[in-house]
């Protein structure tokens, strides 16, 4: 699999202004994100996460270090306008709030946006918005007043219109804080649809580590800093760990560590809570 | 600890068009005391319920009682009742506005008649119970964190010193640390001012750990209302009306399925964790 983001040693710092002094965000990052993979950054508020992925899609530019995206270095002195503008186009971003993202008065129009901006064909536009839209589940509200949509729905809206402009990676910036529990779970299944049927490098910033626990990578920040980089099973293998530096594991996670603490040697990183059930009544049940 | 009642409330939008919607329908309810949750998911009417409560909006049909008394019945006094309940909404930072801290907290109270020194204590303890440190009362509110700003406009709801308090998602978009700051804190200022709270969210993990009561709506209807181990034990109502149950209670109701029953109350992981070795364990 080919790299489609690689970073090493990247800075950022926040100048110094009249009343706050300079903050330091980015303190040597390194990590590599391979094509068609799912990675989820965790890390509490003001950890870096959100500076990151305004590096990564181009609307911050680090201060030192090196940034590769799609092969191309992007911190290097020589790179023109127009290779800038081709890396935008490859990496797209979903923020926090739907109303913050939300362009036109109809849904159709906001998800054609960022297609008439690239000067597509108005017939192509036609294509991608439809097919954008059924994929999201929106097509039947494609003629709604986005004004009336809930936020789950203007959010799908929101991932249409990424998904229109065909970017490769797409970056959800806590896509789903705002959302309640239905919302949530149809933005997530689209997520992990777009990853595995359509082969789009996802970087999903999240704060629910049941969210996370469906990555193939968790990137963990704390300070500015990448404290671990690894699979699920291996950041939340280690509880302790998490929670010295505020964050949490999920509750299967907890109970099954906890468990461990009477003398059992549950695996515990198991993240489906009818699985957890199944081992955990196998070894109860012979108890009895 | 002061009480609200509801009888027979009924509110209906765009009443005289054919998009009516009965948002409210017939609820009736008293909450009396301590931290209640109201959980509901998006369209069950949950908002326009708690801004009845407030007097933002007024109900078609039946009464609001704040300790007894209609808040409606003369209607020219709804500002005090305005005061008295609290109503911190959601995404309270964004409505920040004055240029120090200190002075974004003093609004309410300032309003409310109160000045000088008396005004200064009340702003302090505000600042107190909502977690902000005295070095950022003199700092400018837009240069904190979104996790210092929520915790800023909560102080400016306590600072009016109401006698309910009311909150809409005070927890959203905030991480683990920052909801066990801000709900914590919520919990510690009921306690020690006697205070009713009424927390509407969507986190059942947040409402298991830290209300008391709780209240479900679906379809502009109550549809429960008891203790957090009386609800939480309703797994299959919850899960019919579109809300999610804790990763925990749905492990215990797997766990009874395979023959392993530790009780239908199970919301927190420490607790069943405690049930299942109390009555499984060799």
């Amino acid at each position: 699999m080919s790299i489609v983001i690689k970073a090493e040693n990247l800075n950022f710092s926040y100048p110094e202004t009249e009343s706050t002094p300079k903050v330091d965000a980015l303190k040597n990052i390194s990590f590599e994100i391979e094509e068609g993979t799912f990675t989820a950054i965790l890390g509490h508020n003001g950890s870096g996460k959100s500076t990151l992925a305004k590096i990564l899609c181009m609307i911050l530019e680090s201060q030192t270090g090196s940034l590769t995206i799609m092969g191309k270095d992007v911190n290097s002195e020589n790179i023109t306008d127009e290779e800038i503008m081709d890396i935008r186009k490859e990496v797209g971003m979903v923020f926090q709030n739907p109303d913050n993202q939300i362009v036109a008065t109809i849904v159709e129009e906001d998800v054609a946006f960022g297609c008439e901006n690239l000067g597509i064909p108005s017939v192509e536009i036609r294509e991608r918005v439809d097919n954008a839209l059924k994929e999201v589940g929106m097509y039947e509200y494609r003629e709604h007043p986005v004004a009336k949509l809930s936020g789950g729905q203007k959010q799908r809206v929101a991932i249409a219109g990424v998904i229109a402009m065909r970017r490769k990676c797409i970056i959800f910036d806590e896509s789903t804080a705002m959302l309640d529990p239905i919302g949530r779970k149809d933005v997530l299944n689209i997520i992990k649809k777009l990853n595995r049927e359509h082969n789009i490098t996802v970087i999903l910033i999240t704060h629910y580590m049941n969210e996370a626990s469906m990555a193939d990578k968790i990137l963990v920040m704390n300070e500015g800093r990448i404290v671990a980089s690894d699979t699920p099973e291996k950041i939340f293998g280690d509880p302790q760990k998490m929670w010295d530096i505020g964050l949490d594991v999920p509750q299967t996670t907890e109970f099954l560590y906890k468990l461990n603490h009477y003398g059992y040697s549950f695996p515990i990183t198991v993240f489906d809570p009818e699985a957890v059930a199944e081992i955990v009544s196998k070894e109860f049940s012979s108890v009895e | 600890m002061a009480s609200i009642e509801l009888k027979n409330v009924s509110y209906t939008y765009n009443k005289s068009l054919p998009s009516k919607i009965t948002a409210v329908d017939d609820v009736s309810l008293k909450i009396d005391s301590g931290i209640t949750g109201l959980i509901g998911h998006t369209g069950s009417g949950k908002s326009t319920l708690v801004q009845m409560l407030n007097g933002l909006i007024k109900p078609d049909q039946g009464e609001i009682l704040l300790n007894g008394n209609n808040i409606w019945a003369d209607p020219k006094k709804i500002r005090d009742i305005r005061f008295k309940v609290g109503l911190v909404m959601q995404y309270p930072e964004y409505q920040l506005f004055a240029d120090t801290v200190e002075d974004d907290i003093a609004f309410g109270p300032k309003n409310m008649g109160i000045e000088g020194e008396k005004l200064n204590e009340t702003v302090e303890s505000a600042a107190f119970f909502a977690g902000i440190s005295k070095e950022i009362l003199k700092k400018s509110p837009f240069e904190l964190s979104g996790g210092q700003k929520r915790r800023v406009a909560l102080a400016g709801i306590i600072a009016m010193s109401p006698e309910i308090l009311v909150l809409d998602e005070p927890a959203a978009g905030l991480d683990p640390a920052g909801r066990r700051d801000i709900l914590g804190g919520i919990k510690v200022f009921s306690k020690i001012k006697n205070t009713t709270v009424i927390i509407v969210s969507h986190s059942m993990e947040d409402m298991a750990m830290y209300c008391d009561d709780i209240i479900v709506m679906a379809k502009s209807k109550v549809i429960a209302y008891g203790t957090c181990s009386e609800v939480f034990s309703q797994h299959e109502l919850l899960t019919s009306t579109g809300l999610d149950v804790p990763q925990i209670t749905r492990i215990a109701a797997a766990l009874k399925k395979n023959g392993i029953d530790i009780g239908d109350d199970i919301y927190t992981v420490d607790y069943a964790v405690d049930k299942l070795i109390e009555k499984y364990k060799k």
